[in-house]
């Protein structure tokens, strides 16, 4: 049996474990806690405090493993160890909070630093009202024009296999390009 | 037990602090990652201080104040070896060159600039001997603590929040392709602009321009919030992909592997 996987980063509360629900065939082992703070309870009632873990089987010979990261930078030294071996990465930004995009640049740059490999941006809740246009979003988040930044509704599986595949697509092309 | 340890558990605020509230006596020596420290404090306040090869002399600290030019100092050095500052302090005043006022403030701001230096220190060993006292001979102040360990809480903040903007030095910076018009660049800007290329990471433009991490965060941070350069992986680094990526060394099987998945994600 041969295994990838791909990694979900991005902010706390960001939807990285919808994401991986959306398109997971097993139900996501997650790894959630109640949050004590108050300030985060506000935002949502529990988090991922080591990784979410999702599955995707291709045929008998090959699966897809989604690893989702933590969201809170306490859990950060879990960063590392869940970016090695990855093929790519997603990193999802709430379109919503836009006090969450510093922290999504962060950690993009973070995880750019552990490794080398293809990454896309997810802009989730981008059916919410007050969400923020992907324009706005690129220039908050400091992302070049190359970057791929991408619509994105974490309960809408459509929209989480388009964030997927473009990240696959990347992964191609770099491949072909002989990066 | 000894207060010992290391500047990545314990900065050097928190040193500051700690010195301040238990009013203590003796010499902080700090083992930077190219210099050594050494802060003096009598009872609690900062009475010395010197760092690296800079031997914390009344005459250096006052040729480097502009109150005695370099002809001057050289003298100084050269006759005056067996002179305590003291007593050059007092040859100084009686000859008309400086006043007492001159040679304390002098002295004062020499003492926090070198602790300000340290503030940016993030890794090092420190260690608080109780029993070394400032050299000979050296002029000792008594500068209360509260106003640099305020100064230095603000540059841990900073620092903080530049971490979070820039959170590997070991990233390489290039211009952006957007238009420039006229920028007015610093000397501390110039010289990291002109060290930008893809082949340059900034610890080594930092190590290069002998900045700390906290003035090469600083500094990135202007000319990105500036627009006029972009952090990008280094050049030369070993190729994208790492042996536990894929399950399969060669190429054509990768690609295949790719292929698959993206057709079963296409069809789920």
């Amino acid at each position: 049996m041969q295994t990838v996987k791909m990694v979900v980063t991005g902010p706390f509360s960001a939807g990285k474990t919808q994401f991986i629900q959306s398109v997971s065939e097993i139900d996501v082992v997650a790894t959630e806690r109640k949050i004590s703070s108050e300030e985060e309870r506000s935002v949502k009632s529990a988090t991922t405090v080591a990784m979410d873990f999702g599955r995707i089987t291709v045929d008998e010979d090959l699966v897809l493993y989604l690893f989702g990261t933590p969201g809170q930078k306490r859990f950060d030294f879990m960063w590392e160890i869940l970016s090695e071996g990855m093929l790519g990465f997603i990193v999802m930004v709430d379109s919503t909070r836009p006090e969450s995009f510093r922290e999504a640049r962060s950690i993009l740059e973070t995880f750019r630093a552990y490794a080398p490999t293809p990454f896309v941006v997810a802009a989730n809740k981008q059916d919410a009202e007050d969400a923020w246009e992907l324009d706005d979003i690129r220039h908050a988040l400091r992302l070049d024009k190359n970057t791929k930044l991408l619509p994105c509704v974490a309960t809408d599986r459509n929209a989480v296999k388009t964030v997927l595949l473009e990240l696959l697509y990347s992964i191609l092309k770099e491949m072909e390009s002989g990066k | 037990m000894a207060l010992r340890g290391n500047l990545r558990d314990f900065t050097i605020t928190q040193l500051l602090n700690l010195i301040n509230l238990a009013s203590k006596t003796g010499t902080l020596v700090v083992d930077g990652v190219s210099e050594q420290a050494y802060i003096s404090f009598r009872e609690g306040k900062l009475a010395y201080a010197r760092v690296g090869r800079e031997d914390g002399s009344l005459a250096l600290v006052l040729h480097k104040a502009n109150k005695i030019n370099a002809n001057q100092y050289r003298a100084i050095a050269d006759r005056a070896g067996q002179m305590t500052d003291k007593e050059l302090g007092l040859l100084l005043i009686n000859a008309g060159y400086v006043s007492q006022e001159d040679i304390l403030l002098n002295l004062q701001g020499y003492f926090t600039d070198v602790v300000r230096k340290l503030f940016s220190w993030v890794e090092g060993i420190f260690r608080f001997e109780n029993d070394m006292l400032p050299p000979e001979g050296r002029i000792n102040v008594r500068l209360d603590l509260e106003n640099i360990i305020m100064e230095g809480s603000r540059q841990l903040r900073e620092l903080e929040q530049l971490q979070d903007e820039i959170p590997s030095l070991d990233m390489a910076l290039v211009f952006t392709d957007r238009p420039r018009t006229n920028v007015n660049l610093s000397v501390e800007e110039w010289k990291v602009v002109k060290f930008v290329d893809p082949k340059n990471t900034m610890r080594q433009i930092a190590s290069t321009n002998k900045l700390s991490e906290i003035e090469i965060r600083r500094i990135v941070y202007g000319l990105l919030q500036a627009g006029l350069v972009e952090l990008v992986r280094p050049a030369g680094l070993p190729a994208a992909q790492n042996p536990k990526q894929f399950p399969t060394q060669n190429k054509e099987e990768q690609k295949s592997l790719i292929n698959k998945l993206i057709g079963r994600i296409r069809a789920m």
